[in-house]
């Protein structure tokens, strides 16, 4: 469904992503790990298009992305849940869902009210403006944010940052329930245990390049990843 | 009755400020730029009407139509020429391009239309309405100024609070990049609310000159300066900020002028402007920027 091939990403002069390839099959949820530093985000941003690659491309569902605009990218099906929440703090939760689905034309409602049975917290709290909500009910709202637009693959960029381990738990279950439910997901994490856990298959990233790729279990069971990873 | 009579052109005349301040408002709201060509635009409009009401005979509405189409074709035009190729560049090289567009525009309108001073007739004429048995007497003009303030006000609040395309707005002025990530298009937005500041601009322009008939190429200037001030003074990329601003700051002046001093009018009003922010630097309705780390 998605094939990144050898993109080259570069910050000025800083050669930041080099010749990363990945692939995300109809139904996956794939995971991209690595150390602070090392490329996730910037790997995830250029798949978005809001960074561009100097080289190699990327296809989605047979349609090379690379040089489309960022609002063409979510128009056809490809969502990305930003690193650090980033909802719209002064706008409703409700709001924030709307331009969620901006690129949709006709009827919401029913998205809205899917999404609202997924995270009951944010119909509790669809009045209130997003900046009053606690970190975790943030994290749900830029998650049900992405999905309004019916995305077929979602990336998700450190959903578990700066949230309680129960929080992590509550944010990875609704992870397996929306693939379940036919969403491929792309999955960036530092938490590579939690990642490794629900992931088909994962990638390592190691300064700008993929250093080791497999199944989410071969890698857990790789003594080389638990040391450099999941602290022995 | 004359208290009444000031209190009534006071709120005339800051109607047209808060009028121009929602352009300056809206746009670095959404651009976090100041655009200072932005009260030229307002002279442009100004010209436009005169032209068309006064040697082409069209009827006034037609006349403040056209202004408002030719001002939002300049206002886009000029964002996508001078601002949209700094997007990334540091907010001074902004500052000092729209600065110099607002002299390009000034010296533009000088060679079209010379620095001759036009006399501008009002559009909606020179009628005014007697209250209380002929002692207060209230221009047509300042009434429907105001009119026209509170119309823009309510529309504009539905706007930003209503359309999809105000709420864009208001996400784009948020979060650029995550507004982008659900399918906004920034460069598009930005457009719009160029083209919404600019045809405000032009209906500021004509109610402008319509009470004060003196059009030139500087008509702009110093209106601009002073609703700038009125945008910052309600709390700059603030809607209702800009009015309540607007409105305050043609009291100050209009009191200040009457009961003080003509001559230090202007100064009395960047007084209190420079009193307000040394109490409240972001202005009075001005949003506290949360930096969450």
């Amino acid at each position: 469904m998605l094939k990144v091939d050898n993109i080259n990403v570069y910050y000025g002069a800083i050669h930041a992503i080099k010749g990363v390839s990945l692939e995300v099959n109809e139904g996956e949820i794939v995971t991209l790990i690595g150390a602070n530093g090392a490329g996730k985000s910037t790997v995830l941003k250029t798949i978005s298009g809001l960074l561009r690659s100097k080289t190699g491309e990327i296809i989605f569902l047979d349609e090379n992305i690379c040089s489309l605009a960022s609002h063409k990218i979510v128009e056809r099906g490809l969502a990305q849940v930003p690193e650090g929440r980033r909802v719209f703090l002064q706008m409703t939760v409700q709001e924030n869902l709307e331009m969620g689905a901006y690129t949709r034309r006709g009827n919401i409602k029913g998205t809205m009210e899917k999404v609202y049975a997924q995270f009951p917290r944010l119909l509790e709290r669809r009045k209130q403006v997003a900046g009053t909500l606690s970190g975790g009910e943030q994290q749900m709202l830029v998650m049900g944010r992405a999905l309004m637009s019916h995305p077929k693959l979602l990336m998700l960029d450190e959903p578990s940052m700066g949230l309680a381990p129960i929080l992590v738990e509550q944010i990875f279950a609704i992870i397996q329930t929306l693939n379940k439910e036919g969403t491929s997901i792309l999955l960036v994490e530092q938490n590579a245990q939690m990642a490794l856990s629900i992931a088909d298959r994962a990638y390592v990233l190691e300064t700008g390049s993929i250093a080791v790729s497999g199944t989410g279990r071969e890698l857990i069971e790789s003594d080389n990843i638990r040391k450099a990873y999941l602290g022995g | 009755m004359t208290f009444l009579s000031y209190l009534i052109s006071g709120i005339s005349l800051g109607s047209v400020y808060a009028i121009i301040a929602l352009g300056y408002t809206m746009v670095y709201g959404i651009s976090k730029m100041l655009n200072f060509a932005h009260g030229d635009v307002i002279m442009v409009g100004a010209y436009v009407c005169f032209f068309a009401t006064f040697r082409w005979n069209l009827p006034p509405v037609a006349g403040v139509l056209l202004a408002m189409v030719l001002c939002t074709i300049l206002g886009v035009v000029i964002e996508r020429l001078a601002y949209k190729p700094l997007r990334s560049a540091a907010s001074l090289a902004v500052l000092i391009t729209a600065i110099g567009v607002s002299y390009f525009l000034q010296n533009a309108a000088q060679l079209l239309w010379t620095s001759n001073p036009k006399v501008f007739t009002s559009v909606v004429g020179n009628g005014s309405v007697k209250l209380f048995g002929g002692q207060l007497s209230i221009s047509v003009i300042a009434i429907v100024t105001i009119a026209a303030c509170i119309i823009i006000m309510i529309a504009l609040t539905w706007f930003t609070g209503m359309t999809k395309m105000g709420k864009a707005m208001r996400a784009c002025s948020e979060d650029k990049g995550a507004a982008q990530l659900m399918g906004i298009s920034v460069n598009f937005t930005i457009s719009v609310t160029f083209a919404i500041g600019s045809a405000l601009a032009a209906i500021a322009g004509v109610l402008l000159c319509s009470a004060y008939p003196t059009l030139m190429p500087t008509t702009g200037s110093m209106p601009g300066i002073k609703a700038f001030t009125a945008a910052v003074f309600g709390g700059i990329g603030s809607i209702p900020g800009a009015m309540i601003g607007g409105i305050l700051l043609g009291l100050i002046e209009i009191f200040g002028k009457a009961y003080i001093s003509t001559q230090l009018s202007d100064a009395i009003v960047f007084a209190v402007l420079i009193i307000v922010l040394l109490v409240k630097p972001t202005g009075l309705l001005g949003k506290q920027v949360h930096e969450k780390v």
